[in-house]
């Protein structure tokens, strides 16, 4: 019997996870997919914002702001990369400086450090690429980049380290509210890996979280899939902003934006759109031609011949206009951790601390553990030794000599790390999300044989059964001399 | 930290020829350092033939052709390095490579020969629309598969590009068992050899569509489809009325390669913006002095046998330069892509240093059918002829070579003392216009 | 008897229309040169390919090792040659040009190693 269980295993529910493992408390993880972060934590602005854009009084603001000045110490724990690199709304008329204004005050009120409104000049500074029709802007310090992945998975590794059990491909299917007695209450959760007993739900589960919620029988409430599209430009374009470029906000959203990311791609992007399909993140001819728009907007020279890729993602927007952060009303035991859109990022470190207080008005005894280990080992990033480290290395362990993503200078040591860390990949995409390899220009192309040899043989698979992203993303097929021919009685 | 008076970056067909040169030149202290797990490069997986009708007047496949240069490398005894890869290489030629066996390795280099190739341009720089399953391959990373790994990558095959990479492939794959159900490509011509049109997609009655392109990939898991349609020939745009469906479980990506010159930005070398590859002079040395580069690096080539001469210049010239640091002046002479044509290869001659005879590698920005390819030499005001050669056709498909003599790019020129100072000369060729010349 | 096929000798490409009667060629037009009509019969009447493949290979680097015909063997046995390799398997160490396969099919040609594989 488990004290919480918590239904996803994307950066909420991970949060939740490492809070909850700071505790004497049994708790277990169930994913759906096969690996960690592969829903909306893997596909969104990794943008740590200020918090001067969402209405005060609503979760979002405060958590927001809460939740900003707790990433330098959660990143420092879990040895995840992360700069404040400061944010700018940029305006382009008078009307849209009368907006900044709007959202300095707003920022004031949430309370949000380190904010002004700069001119043309200042800002100039700040973004020396920055579009000549810019005139002023709303300049924020505590704003910041982080990769999404590597939080989501070092934060998962750690509440693991502390005793958080993990299970995948475990989407929960049917959900039994057990007879209270004695004032005792309790579920079962059934998955396709196994049946799980527990007295507390945590529904983290992105998009899914109202199903989940309806299969429970809580208080309903309707998530919409928002769509957003990217785009990621070589590295050599990362020098074209140096802070995360925003226009003024509209309802859909904060706009597009232009940003580095923190391993100096740049970034633009997202979109807005709503749709039905919980599954659509295709990328469309109109949406990249219209983040390409927008963003030339703010940044007219960077170069469309060095894209690397574009991606979707899909936020899970809350018919309630806020996060639904709360004990469910009618289901005694259940709590809510949805409606997770921006600045859900941010806001996360916050967020999994009001749960667990939540948990704890809920009735769950938390008493603190004296020997929780905040710490993270980070994958060894081969590429930022120094030459005498790197040199000991190799001497130590020689698979930290054969490099193998020549566009990140990834060596088979760190993917070989990566698959046999516990909470390890699986397969390209999780080695792909743990080490950057398959990031670069060249998506794998030089890399992806390589990889999947690696994969193979450290899973002790045959090749072909290599995924690219777990269920029926097998890479290859058949083996070339093997195809049946000979049965179906050749080919024409 | 270890010493080599050449040492060559990348074992394919250019490092293997332009290591054989320098050695033939007179240089015995050459390292080849091959990221890979055997010498041969690319050649290694292209197993057709068709390779080396120039250079040895043979048909050869690939990894023959590729036998011919190793044997040449292991019979001097060239020392290489394999499952080697180089990190990085500074304007004064230190090298910093790293492999299992010795880890990081610091190399110091008397002269540089690059010849890393190229890589090809994927789906993600082209934003195809759509989802992102498994099943979308490169070209080549297929061919990989398919020929050494022993994999095939899937059943049924569409393939967009129908350049000699893509033809090849579709063959291939017909050949092991998969389904290849129709090649499309975006111009209205193919970049490929007819030969390849004719014996990799006629012989096996798989279509091949002009002015198509595709505008949807679909699947969750894995591609289950993709839309395709036919584009408007003016602006490459698909017209929606057009749109169609297909069933299918694997796409292949012929659609460029990108020469890979990661290596080279490091050094500061000047890379040129058309061809994506170091600007290069007569003797095949880049801007910065004592690194030359050859083949795909420096523009992408159609016939390894070019790479092969190409690579010679290169090896041939960072071996004289090994052997005598003397710098004697030259006046400097950039070429010129004029009128029909794309980009010139080298992008600088000099004229007074230069061998008896250098070959100009250009590819022309259209089809041309019976028409001159012009070469002037001088000043913008005052351009002199120098040589002109007559084609019954040009594509862009098809690398152009033209061999000119010292003595012809002499004659055009007043040569005065100045060493080394950009004249404001240049050489340039060009397509002449129809009706230009009266007489034949 | 009419066909239309492509010369494949020179970059133009071109299109050739050819009469066929009696089993000779009796016309070929749209050639631009005589290597037109040369190809025009060979192609029409007696078409041969040169077959590039591979067999398995144990006990080396790779699974596969790269193989062609000796020389081209005609056009309507290339399917079957192909079928026939796929289920050769051969050991390392093998030499470039060492025959993997004498006279495949009846042609006369061989099949040889187009690559040096040294044994692990």
């Amino acid at each position: 019997m488990y004290d919480v269980v918590i239904i996803g295993g994307g950066i909420t529910g991970c949060s939740i996870a490492r809070e909850l493992s700071r505790y004497h408390l049994k708790v277990c993880v169930l994913e759906k997919e096969a690996d960690l972060c592969c829903g909306t934590s893997k596909a969104n602005s990794a943008i740590v914002h200020a918090g001067y854009d969402a209405k005060p009084g609503t979760l979002k603001a405060k958590l927001n702001v809460e939740g900003n000045v707790m990433y330098s110490r959660v990143c420092k724990e879990l040895a995840v990369p992360f700069k404040r690199v400061g944010s700018v709304v940029v305006a382009f008329s008078e009307e849209e400086v009368a907006d900044l204004k709007v959202l300095y005050e707003r920022g004031l009120k949430n309370g949000v450090s380190e904010i002004s409104i700069v001119n043309q000049e200042e800002l100039r500074a700040l973004e020396p690429n920055i579009s000549t029709q810019a005139v002023a802007a709303l300049y924020t310090k505590t704003a910041g980049i982080v990769c999404p992945f590597t939080l989501t998975i070092a934060t998962a590794e750690n509440a693991y380290t502390n005793g958080v059990n993990f299970f995948f491909n475990a989407e929960v299917k049917e959900v039994r509210v057990l007879a209270a007695h004695n004032g005792r209450f309790g579920f079962l959760l059934k998955t396709r890996v196994g049946s799980f007993e527990s007295r507390y739900i945590v529904n983290a589960a992105g998009l899914y979280a109202d199903l989940i919620n309806q299969m429970i029988g809580g208080e309903p409430f309707s998530l919409i899939p928002r769509k957003g599209e990217y785009c990621i430009f070589d590295k050599d374009q990362g020098y074209l902003a140096k802070t995360v470029i925003f226009q003024v906000p509209t309802k859909m959203g904060k706009g597009i934006l232009v940003s580095p990311t923190i391993d100096g791609n740049l970034l633009i992007g997202p979109t807005a759109q709503n749709i039905e399909d919980k599954q659509d993140t295709t990328t469309t001819e109109q949406g990249i031609q219209e983040i390409i728009t927008g963003a030339k907007k703010s940044v007219p020279s960077f170069a469309m011949q060095k894209t690397i890729t574009s991606f979707a993602g899909l936020r899970s927007v809350p018919n309630t206009e806020d996060f639904i952060i709360s004990a469910d009303k009618r289901v005694k035991g259940l709590v809510h951790a949805a409606g997770i859109e921006s600045p859900g990022l941010t806001s996360v470190p916050a967020i999994a601390k009001m749960v667990r207080e939540i948990l704890e008005e809920e009735g769950l005894r938390c008493k603190r553990k004296r020997n929780f280990h905040p710490y993270r080992q980070p994958i060894i990033r081969f590429s930022e030794l120094s030459p005498e480290k790197q040199r000991r290395l190799v001497r130590q362990n020689p698979n930290y000599g054969r490099v193998i993503c020549r566009c990140e200078t990834i060596t088979e040591g760190e993917i070989i790390e990566a698959i046999q860390r516990p909470l390890g990949a699986r397969d390209l995409d999780g080695v792909k999300r743990r080490t950057r390899a398959g990031m670069g220009r060249c998506q794998g192309g030089f890399c992806g044989p390589r990889v999947i040899e690696i994969l193979a043989r450290e899973l002790k698979i045959p090749l072909n059964q290599v995924t690219k992203c777990g269920r029926a993303s097998s890479v290859l097929d058949g083996k070339t001399k093997d195809s049946g021919l000979e049965e179906k009685g050749g080919w024409q | 930290m270890v010493g080599y008076d050449i040492v060559v970056i990348g074992s394919g067909p250019a490092g293997l020829a332009a290591a054989a040169s320098a050695y033939k030149e007179g240089v015995k202290s050459i390292l080849i350092i091959e990221r890979d797990r055997e010498l041969g490069g690319i050649l290694q997986q292209c197993i057709h033939n068709g390779f080396g009708l120039f250079y040895f007047t043979q048909d050869l496949t690939g990894p023959e052709y590729a036998t011919r240069f190793i044997e040449k490398v292991k019979e001097n005894g060239i020392s290489y390095k394999l499952n080697t890869m180089v990190l990085d290489i500074t304007s004064e030629r230190k090298i910093i490579a790293i492999n299992k066996e010795e880890g990081l390795l610091e190399i110091q280099a008397k002269a540089v020969i690059l010849a890393m190739g190229c890589r090809e341009r994927t789906r993600g720089s082209i934003n195809i629309s759509g989802t992102r399953p498994a099943g979308i391959f490169t070209a080549g990373m297929a061919q990989r598969f398919v020929n050494m790994e022993g994999y095939m990558p899937g059943k049924e095959v569409v393939i967009l590009g129908s350049g000699d990479i893509g033809l090849i492939m579709a063959r291939r794959l017909t050949l092991e068992g998969a389904n290849v159900k129709m090649v499309l490509e975006l111009l209205p011509y193919s970049s490929g050899l007819t030969r390849n049109i004719v014996q990799c997609l006629q012989d096996y009655n798989i279509p091949l569509y002009f002015n198509h392109t595709i505008t949807k990939i679909y699947g969750r898991d894995r591609v289950t489809g993709i839309s395709f349609a036919e584009v408007d020939i003016k602006d490459k745009r698909p017209i929606a009325e057009t749109e169609k469906e297909v069933a299918c479980d694997t796409l292949l990506l012929a659609v460029g390669l990108i020469p890979e010159n990661e290596l080279s930005k490091k050094a500061g070398i000047e890379i040129d913006p058309i061809t994506n590859g170091p600007v290069v002079n007569d003797r095949m040395e880049t801007s910065v002095e004592g690194i030359f580069a050859s083949g795909n690096v420096v523009h992408v080539h159609d016939l390894v046998d070019n790479v092969s001469k190409e690579s010679e210049v290169a090896g041939r010239n960072a071996a004289k330069y090994v052997l005598s640091h003397k710098k004697f002046p030259s006046i400097k002479v950039k070429t010129v892509a004029g009128h029909g044509v794309l980009y010139v290869v080298p992008q600088i001659i000099h004229p007074q240093k230069m061998e008896e005879e250098i070959t100009l590698y250009l590819r022309v920005k259209d089809i041309f059918k019976d028409q001159r390819l012009m070469i002037t030499i001088g000043t913008e005001q005052n351009p002199k002829p120098i040589h002109s050669i007559k084609r019954l056709i040009m594509a862009p498909g098809e690398m152009q070579t033209i061999n000119l003599k010292r003595e012809h790019i002499l004659k055009g020129i007043h040569v005065n003392d100045a060493a080394g100072i950009d004249t404001g000369l240049k050489l340039t060729v060009y397509i002449e216009a129809k009706g230009e010349r009266k007489d034949e | 008897m009419n066909r239309e096929i492509i010369c494949i000798n020179c970059p133009l490409g071109c299109r050739l229309e050819v009469t066929i009667e009696e089993g000779k060629v009796a016309k070929v037009t749209g050639n631009t040169c005589g290597k037109g009509v040369e190809y025009a019969q060979t192609e029409c009447l007696n078409p041969t390919r040169t077959v590039t493949t591979t067999v398995s290979i144990k006990n080396t680097l790779y699974a596969l090792l790269p193989v062609r015909t000796s020389k081209p063997i005609p056009k309507d046995l290339v399917t079957k040659c192909v079928q026939y390799l796929r289920r050769i398997e051969v050991k390392a160490p093998v030499r470039t040009g060492e025959i993997i396969v004498e006279n495949i099919l009846g042609t006369e040609a061989d099949i040889i190693a187009t690559k040096n594989l040294e044994a692990l």
